[in-house]
């Protein structure tokens, strides 16, 4: 069967499921970041 | 005709929405929506490692400024993250067929329930001031929770993927590495909101993450799907991946896998990875002042813990996708030969009071870390097959268990030898370094052994008795 995955899933749905993940885990990545810098001060 | 009434049957009637057959994917559905599914699930059950951040307000409920007496020690409360730990391992190797068997979307619904659950008993817990409640609720519960959750989504992923099966699992099990990372100010965050006169905050604190928790593993639950039978993403070619020596298309029965050689020593070579990132996560912080006195201070220490847990997340993703072009096999050869490598090299960088030198070795080391656990499910793969990857998956876990005691142990005690006989506390890791380092070489050798798995083990049929999984093999279908 050949895969036309984006024909049919709509990519604002994609995009939706991929912010509700992400955007927490950029956050705390960033957040992250700012306390990993006081390695370097 | 009759139907019998099983607990499944049961199941099935009352809860629709939890079938399998109700999370196959039409067509069309997009592939890329399964690594979200997957993430919601890890990146909930990654808070696990920010539990810590509840310890010392949990020593304040009743005094709330300082101790009162009545109030929870700290060697209490460490118990909860062990027990938690001790049920992730069970869970996984007890409930993994059940996973397997029943569909990601289960699975991911009884880590749910189990999670937000383990919380709310937990708030009650600390509402009562009853730390057994806690040991039940966080613990044991949420343990289940961390281990049929961990798994829940590892061989779905695969079948997705099966062009990039290292890929897509390193993308779940990078979230369970994020976690923390979110947990951890959300956490802090959430009990300087509720924090009172009289409550330190950690009951609502409790409660909000519960309910926040339980709808983003929902979430995922809802958009996960199994692919149909015969799905291939456009352009794969089985026949590929079925050419390389170790790789097969067949699959092993889950109980079959363990009596297998090839189980062990992908066993201790988890393990060797395990012990030796374990040992130096937890003790970073202590290890690098004491190695470098008046150069790392308590501030840049923890900003060097911070800096690992991102390299611990990222190695998780990285190393895993490395693992589809050089083959798993090679993967772990770099991290026992790199790993070995690294270990020699920390006390010279500490004689030497080299701490970029130190610092990179640690960061390679704790990537290495995280990169042995996404690896692992797609080297259970290749040499297993899909068919019951998850379950092996899960008793494969055992080592991290293992690892969880053994990592600690070798640094703390052998420090704590070395520094009541007399060596200066600089040098004082030298000794666990080495044997580190040796770990390396056992794993390297196990790993080397590997072979392709003998086809006597190979599933001649499904022996399950359920038809229609998309990833039974050739073998299986000819049968």
């Amino acid at each position: 069967m050949e895969d036309v995955e984006h024909s049919t899933t709509p990519a604002y749905m994609i995009l939706l499921a991929w912010s509700i993940a992400g955007i927490p885990l950029l956050a705390g990545v960033t957040q992250t970041m700012i306390n990993a810098m006081k390695l370097f001060q | 005709m009759a139907v019998a009434h099983t607990p499944e049957t049961y199941a099935k009637a009352w809860i629709p929405f939890l079938d399998r057959e109700r999370t196959i994917a039409k067509p069309g559905y997009s592939r890329w929506m399964i690594p979200p599914a997957a993430l919601c699930v890890h990146l909930c059950i990654g808070q696990a490692y920010a539990f810590s951040v509840f310890n010392l307000p949990m020593t304040k409920l009743l005094g709330v400024t300082q101790s009162a007496p009545g109030d929870w020690k700290l060697t209490e409360l460490g118990w909860i993250f062990s027990i938690a730990m001790l049920f992730l391992g069970l869970s996984s190797a007890v409930f993994g067929r059940w996973v397997e068997e029943g569909g990601p979307r289960r699975a991911m619904f009884t880590a749910a329930c189990c999670w937000a659950s383990g919380f709310l008993i937990s708030a009650l817990g600390v509402h009562l001031h009853t730390l057994w409640l806690i040991y039940l609720g966080y613990g044991v519960i949420g343990g289940c929770a961390l281990g049929i959750g961990y798994i829940s989504p590892v061989s779905t992923l695969m079948k997705w993927f099966p062009d990039r099966p290292g890929m897509a699992t390193g993308m779940a099990i990078m979230g369970f590495g994020g976690g923390a990372l979110i947990a951890s100010p959300l956490s802090v965050w959430l009990m300087s909101k509720f924090q009172t006169a009289t409550d330190v905050g950690v009951f609502n604190t409790f409660l909000v993450l519960g309910c926040v928790y339980f709808c983003f593993m929902m979430f995922g639950a809802y958009i996960v799907r199994v692919p149909a039978d015969n799905w291939k993403p456009k352009g794969y070619v089985p026949a590929a991946v079925s050419s390389k020596k170790l790789v097969t298309t067949n699959n092993v029965f889950v109980y079959d896998a363990v009596k297998t050689p090839q189980f062990w020593l992908v066993w201790v070579v988890l393990f060797v990875n395990t012990t030796a990132g374990i040992g130096v996560l937890g003790q970073a912080s202590a290890m690098s002042q004491e190695m470098f006195p008046g150069h790392i201070t308590a501030i840049a220490a923890a900003g060097l813990v911070g800096l690992m847990s991102l390299f611990n997340m990222g190695g998780r993703f990285s190393w895993a996708s490395l693992s589809d072009y050089i083959g798993r096999k090679n993967t772990y050869f770099v991290y026992m030969c790199l790993g070995f490598a690294l270990y020699i090299t920390v006390p010279y960088a500490g004689g030497s009071g080299n701490v970029v030198l130190f610092v990179c070795c640690f960061l390679i080391i704790v990537s290495m870390y995280g990169g042995g656990f996404s690896t692992v499910p797609a080297y259970l793969r290749d040499l297993f097959g899909t068919r019951y990857v998850g379950a092996i998956h899960g008793i494969l876990l055992t080592a991290w268990s293992a690892a969880g005691i053994a990592g600690p142990v070798l640094i703390n005690y052998i420090r704590e030898y070395n520094v009541t006989h007399g060596v200066p506390k600089a040098q004082a890791y030298n000794t666990t370094m080495y044997i580190m380092a040796s770990l390396f070489v056992i794993g390297f050798i196990c790993n080397a052994c590997i072979k392709a798995v003998n086809s006597k083990y190979h599933m001649t049929s499904d022996k399950t008795g359920k038809v229609g999984d998309s990833a039974l093999s050739p073998s299986t279908a000819k049968a």
